[in-house]
């Protein structure tokens, strides 16, 4: 697979022209909403006549959609910000900008980013990258296609519960959900606030270091982010303790997924690492605390789409209700209204305690779990899914199954702690399969580092 | 439904209700699993990682967005401002 390093040095137009040709090659697998072919061309010219100099000059890359970008629309894979031309840059776009960096296309992903397959995009599915009849994943499948196809060697994209490694893992590359706060998150689409965090799509590990220590830092346009801690680590500390989280490991993980898995935990202890089995018992509850929590915080983000101000306005409506809820209902896609609606109910009065607040206590619990796990052990793993990528419509009849392909990733999440997905193997069928790496808030660069030493290339 | 559709600003067509009465029953019966937790005393999380107070100058900055460009996202615009159909 092509990486970063094949594109520094040369001719930037050629490098643009050659992946703008290959996205439009791959038209099949619809990773890509739209291209920003001439603004990418332009900037290309100009980083060849070396007006713009950096760390990744010249190299093409993809943003997910949700990401406010200049050259095309920023739709959100919705109907509601489909024709959306976004009046500033998100910073992660910027940053990469400044280092010549060139984005040329826009990703595809499930429509607000709610959902695990990219089958709720308003304009049709991404196809998996090893197989068409499978989902790319989601939400930020398109990015995690067109990294996996070698269209660019790398792509952003968004992770609120997995959206980012879950992807990655289906389509065999490197996906970074960094801790919660570690990239600015001003200039992206806002699903879930308190967990919603950015990343990156690599073919390996290098790749995403590099990257990240580029994006990352604090912001002041967005006032949840860290004081700038993430600097990538020449190699990994020796000796690790890390533990394989039981609940990750059960009967109704497929089989090959934990075979994958214990493969990948036996190449950690040969490299010098201890592996010990370890118990996460509010595992098992975590998906229940995400479904609370996350609809409840997007059902408030999503109320500024109401045809106003930006986005979609129905037609032929008399009154101003009328054209909030009319505009609501023909601009998103059923999976936005079934969260929007969950989150309504969730926070409304007379239920607030049952479900918004118990969650919250119960992210306290899970907190907890990891904290004392993380007094023992450096590093968690487990994998990053229950199964390989699905069929396209295998799931989408029955929402709580969709849900249950994050049941690995959303733990993480809540906790707000860094956690990538790494190649670990392929099926019997050809289908990658994802390990994925957990560590204490602020460890990003001994997850990637350690990653990185038992990489394959 | 009706009602979480009104609090939710949907005005959803009849044909969908139906649908999303048995998904939205469907989610909420396996989230009440939450209730067998014990939580007394457990104190909630509403952030991950500590930050308070996060101050900036009292200094007006404007992100360098035009107020002509955001008024040109508007579906509707008339003498610089926006425009609804009437409220009442």
């Amino acid at each position: 697979m092509t990486k970063i390093s094949d594109f520094l040095g040369k001719n930037a137009r050629g490098n643009v022209e050659e992946a703008i040709l290959r996205a439009k090659d791959n038209q099949q697998y619809h990773a890509l909403l739209n291209l920003t072919e001439k603004r990418a061309l332009e900037r290309a010219d100009a980083v060849d006549r070396g007006e713009i100099k950096g760390r990744l000059a010249g190299v093409p890359f993809v943003v997910k959609d949700n990401f406010l970008a200049f050259g095309a629309p920023t739709t959100a894979a919705s109907k509601m910000l489909e024709n959306f031309i976004a009046p500033l840059q998100a910073t992660a776009v910027e940053k990469l900008e400044a280092e010549g960096a060139i984005c040329i296309g826009k990703a595809n992903l499930d429509a607000f980013a709610h959902g695990g397959s990219t089958e709720n995009s308003a304009f049709g599915p991404t196809k998996n990258a090893y197989d068409v009849t499978r989902v790319a994943g989601g939400s930020s499948g398109g990015s995690a296609v067109v990294t996996a196809l070698d269209i660019v060697p790398f792509a952003l994209g968004s992770d609120t519960g997995g959206s980012i490694r879950q992807p990655a893992s289906f389509n065999g590359v490197v996906g970074v959900k960094p801790t919660y706060g570690t990239v600015s998150r001003y200039g992206v689409v806002a699903m879930a606030s308190s967990t919603d965090t950015i990343g990156t799509f690599t073919t390996n590990v290098a790749d995403a270091e590099l990257v990240m220590e580029i994006i990352s830092g604090q912001d002041h346009k967005d006032m949840t982010t860290l004081a700038d801690f993430f600097e990538p680590l020449e190699s990994v500390q020796p000796g690790l303790k890390i533990g394989l989280i039981n609940e990750s490991m059960t009967n109704d993980v497929d089989h090959e997924v934990r075979d994958c898995t214990l493969r990948y935990v036996e190449r950690l202890r040969a490299a010098g690492h201890t592996v010990d089995n370890v118990a996460l018992p509010i595992a098992n509850h975590t998906l229940a605390m995400y479904y609370i929590i996350v609809p409840a915080e997007l059902s408030s983000n999503l109320a500024r789409y109401d045809g106003i101000r930006y986005g979609y306005r129905a037609e032929g409506v008399k009154t101003l209700a009328q054209l909030y809820g009319q505009s609501r209902d023909e601009g998103f896609v059923t999976e936005n209204k079934r969260r929007i609606m969950i989150g309504s109910y969730v926070l409304s009065s007379g239920f607030f305690d049952a479900y918004y607040l118990q969650a919250q206590k119960a992210r306290t619990l899970l907190v907890n779990e990891f904290d004392a796990l993380f007094e023992k052990y450096d590093v968690l793993i487990g994998p990053t899914t229950p199964t390989p990528a699905f069929k396209l419509g295998e799931n989408t009849a029955d929402p709580i199954k969709m849900y249950l392909a994050d049941i690995m990733t959303v733990p993480a999440s809540l906790a707000g702690i860094p956690a990538i997905s790494v190649p670990a193997g392929l099926s019997e069928s050809g289908l990658p399969i994802g390990v994925q790496l957990v560590g204490r808030m602020r460890s990003d660069a001994q997850l990637l580092a350690l990653a990185k030493s038992l990489e394959v290339s | 439904m009706q009602r979480l559709a009104q609090l939710s600003s949907l005005a959803l067509a009849d044909d969908e209700i139906d649908a999303l009465q048995i998904d939205i029953g469907n989610i909420l019966g396996y989230i009440q699993q939450l209730s067998e937790l014990d939580t007394t005393g457990v104190e909630p999380t509403y952030q991950v990682t500590g930050l308070q107070n996060v101050w900036r100058d009292d200094k007006i900055d404007d992100y360098g967005i035009d107020r002509d460009e955001l008024l040109a996202l508007a579906p509707e615009s008339q003498n610089g401002q926006i425009k609804v159909p009437k409220v009442l």
